[in-house]
């Protein structure tokens, strides 16, 4: 048989714009290269501007990760002045962040990835009806379900935010939102009711027994006496369909460490690469060779550069190819979780691998610690306190804002001269993932994850690489921006 | 228009934050409004089930004539570079320009509409030196100049809608689209640069919970103060052209419940204000962009008299970030 190659795509459902090059042989897929075929500029639009206008435009650069681009341009600018917000505006930045996040994987979960299930490449499947009759895209039970629990529990943001996405509440000093204790009784009441939901709807047992969940049989095992979830009807679904094979990486992992808590963070930053390694960003370095950008192959976000081709000669993609120490990371909350040493994902990584299934699980078993810790937080902020602290801009001065959105490790770069924005490098959560090739040829986290996948019928109709694309839970507007 | 209306959701140069912020719509929630009241959502990236080829199948057919389409909704800039090529954008999947696919589109369905000041005039994409040569459906910032000519009209005589915002509030975006799904909305409908008036008949000052300090020009001096924005801090909220403060987002907030300034994002050419956004300049003390419709004579007494009438209520409450001087003689302080 010969090789064939195949683009596929617009794909839907990710958010925003991706195409993927296959080659196809013996009904099994050789290589992919992924292609993000939109290129809007941001860094460019950011030169020479204000620092302080980097709040209004990096949260445009993505409507869904819009709060992660408030906290890493507000971080990166608190980095430069050398200030810490008010303990009260960083609980609130917590909860604002963990509101986008949580919301964020709520709409992955019900309204991105599980419609999947319920198309029509999957009607001989004994699960099928019930599935599609639960997830199908629009029409099924869930949908509109998880619409209104995820738009009442960004009530939140109307709140402690003004509205959500694109807010200008996340300062580098703090939160421009002082918080009444009317408003805290207010906001606990919309945190227990997405817990109601989660509770009730998606997981049918208690948070709290969720996340202490250990090992891949305390999981099988909750999976048969929680028939009723939806997360059992992922679990059952995924059983079947052996989805713990499938999109598979190297199992190398990134986690810049998300939600400060003192001096620590509720999920530890560093590096898993067959055990755990301290991070330094400094051993970032983003990759052009395979981007329509000219400039040095490879430097560090303070000293890179986006200067486009505008013949589009070389390359393949307008996304850089961001590596650590040379290596290709995987980001996301399975990455987080890794690094954060929860026993359950250690012990499926251990098991399985980074696959579709470990991916989803990652992220469910988020949502559930995610609620508990915004009720504390919640509980912490004190009202009558300071929620920002004054700040001013320097003349020269650089500083890093790195984070977690819900698909991964954001980092904003920024370089001050003469009180302007010299210099703004952006490396997204999926600029990681779906990094095109780097100087040494080595893929990306889904060109990888892609090589093996077994074309059924025909290449349009393979689900699999629709699984596998959408498990990273990818954002490609944030991807080039 | 057919009992149900059907709509193609189209997504270019932009954030996707109009799309995710349509679907915070409350009471009823997105997908219960459009059933509800005829409009049926043939293909929207973020909720649609057909992906790769099941949607370019559904282009050819709106382009063949085969399958009629009555609303078409484009959110996100067009982008026109490199050198007009429009190859910063290429829809997935193929190698066509997707300001082709736009404009061929465009011209098969029965309404345009550009959701978001991105689709309407260029919006944040075309900040700066404009990298990706982004404009508008039919404008480029506040000229006629997009990638449709400023005759252009829809098959019933409409130009784009342009429902502005950035991002759009979900129910401009519901309302707008179920007048028109009724054959309800006309050129009256709409203001000088055709964004419903459902919404810009009124200014984002129209509610602000900050009127009082505004009164009396008791002024925030720092993000999270209490008092009012305009004359330190850059809020645009006296001339600009929506109504926030009275709708409300995401249950209870806007702009200036959230404690930072209006920016004016429903307006063209907002992303470029010639200042930074949290300033606001000034000529002599007095801020250059004073209130709409008012005289600035006018402006410079009446705010001097309000600065000499301020109560101490106002002027403590102003610069703290809670309440400290309660209203009314018994309980004048707290804390």
């Amino acid at each position: 048989m010969s090789t064939e190659r195949r683009i596929l795509g617009p794909f839907n459902r990710v958010e925003g714009d991706l195409d993927i090059k296959v080659e196809v042989l013996d009904n099994r897929v050789q290589r992919a290269w992924v292609n993000a075929p939109l290129f809007r500029g941001f860094e460019q639009i950011l030169s020479d501007k204000d620092p302080r206008d980097a709040l209004v435009y990096t949260p445009r650069i993505c409507g869904i990760c819009s709060v992660s681009q408030s906290v890493a341009a507000a971080t990166a600018i608190a980095n430069a002045q050398g200030i810490s917000p008010a303990p009260n505006g960083l609980l609130a930045t917590n909860l604002i962040l963990a509101t986008e996040n949580l919301a964020d994987h709520l709409s992955h979960f019900y309204l991105f990835f599980m419609p999947d299930f319920a198309r029509s490449g999957y009607q001989h499947k004994p699960w099928f009806e019930s599935i599609a009759d639960r997830f199908r895209a629009q029409q099924g039970s869930a949908a509109h379900q998880a619409l209104e629990a995820r738009s009442e529990f960004l009530n939140l943001t109307g709140i402690l935010a003004g509205k959500w996405p694109h807010s200008l509440a996340i300062q580098p000093g703090g939160t421009t939102r002082s918080i009444q204790e009317n408003e805290l009784i207010r906001m606990l009441s919309i945190i227990r009711s997405m817990r109601y939901f989660l509770e009730s709807v998606t997981f049918s047992d208690s948070l709290e027994a969720l996340s202490c969940l250990q090992t891949q049989g305390d999981l099988e095992n909750w999976q048969a006496t929680h028939s009723n979830s939806d997360f059992a009807r992922f679990l059952n679904v995924a059983k079947d369909l052996q989805l713990s094979h499938l999109g598979r990486t190297q199992n190398r992992f990134l986690s810049y460490g998300a939600y400060p808590m003192g001096e620590t963070t509720l999920f530890p930053a560093g590096i898993w690469d067959n055990g755990p390694e301290m991070l330094d960003q400094q051993n970032i370095l983003e990759d052009v060779s395979s981007s329509w950008l000219t400039g040095a192959i490879s430097e560090h976000p303070y000293k890179g550069s986006t200067v486009i081709d505008e013949q589009m000669r070389n390359g393949y993609s307008w996304c850089k190819a961001p590596r650590y120490d040379g290596r290709v990371l995987e980001v996301g909350a399975l990455a987080r979780q890794m690094v954060a040493g929860h026993p359950l994902i250690r012990d499926l990584v251990n098991h399985n691998g980074a696959s579709v299934y470990t991916r989803v699980v990652a992220r469910l078993l988020e949502i559930a610690l995610l609620i508990p810790q915004m009720e504390q937080w919640l509980a912490q902020i004190k009202t009558g306190d300071a929620f920002c602290e004054s700040q001013t801009i320097p003349d020269e001065a650089q500083g890093a804002g790195l984070v977690e959105a819900a698909r991964g490790s954001l980092g904003h770069w920024l370089v001050i001269k003469k009180g302007r924005i010299f210099n703004y490098q952006i490396v997204a959560p999926t600029t990681w993932n779906f990094s095109p090739r780097d100087h040494q040829d080595q893929a990306g986290a889904l060109e990888q994850a892609l090589v093996g996948i077994e074309i059924v019928d025909n290449i349009e109709n393979t689900l699999s690489i629709q699984h596998v694309i959408r498990s990273f839970d990818p954002c490609m507007v944030c991807t080039v921006h | 228009m057919s009992n149900m209306a059907n709509l193609i959701w189209l997504q270019s140069g932009g954030c996707g934050g109009c799309s995710m912020s349509l679907l915070n719509a409350q009471s009823p929630n997105l997908l219960q409004s459009f059933k509800q009241n005829g409009i049926e959502l043939l293909w929207h990236p973020s909720l649609s089930e057909a992906c790769g080829r099941e949607f370019l199948d559904l282009i050819e057919q709106i382009e063949s004539g085969e399958l009629g389409l009555d609303l078409l909704c484009l959110e996100g800039s067009i982008m026109r570079g490199p050198n007009g090529t429009g190859k910063f954008h290429l829809l997935g999947g193929t190698e066509r320009p997707m300001m082709n696919v736009i404009a061929s589109l465009s011209s098969h369905a029965r309404h345009t509409v550009a959701v978001g000041s991105c689709a309407a005039f260029g919006g944040i994409t075309m900040a700066g030196n404009n990298p990706g040569d982004a404009c508008g459906l039919q404008f480029s910032g506040k000229e006629y100049g997009g990638l449709l000519s400023e005759n252009w009209r829809d098959s019933t005589g409409l130009p784009i809608i342009n429902i502005a915002g950035c991002p759009t509030h979900p129910n401009w975006v519901i309302e707008t689209l179920i007048q028109i799904a009724n054959n309800n909305l006309t050129r009256e409908n709409l203001d000088e640069y055709q964004r419903p008036l459902s919404y810009t008949s009124q200014l984002v000052h129209h509610g602000c919970p900050r009127n009082e300090y505004y009164e009396y020009k008791a002024s925030a001096e720092k993000p999270s103060d209490l008092g009012c924005l305009m004359e330190h801090l850059g809020c645009l909220g006296t001339q600009a052209r929506a109504d926030c403060n009275t709708r409300l987002w995401n249950g209870e907030g806007s702009c200036l419940r959230g404690g930072y300034a209006c920016i004016n994002c429903t307006a063209p050419e907002f992303e470029e204000p010639g200042h930074t956004f949290a300033n606001t300049p000034k000529i002599a003390g007095i801020p250059i962009g004073l209130p709409t419709d008012m005289p600035k004579a006018w402006f410079v007494a009446l705010a001097s008299l309000a600065k000499a009438a301020t109560p101490k209520r106002l002027k403590s409450n102003a610069t703290s970030d809670h309440i400290r001087a309660l209203p009314g003689e018994k309980h004048k302080h707290r804390i």
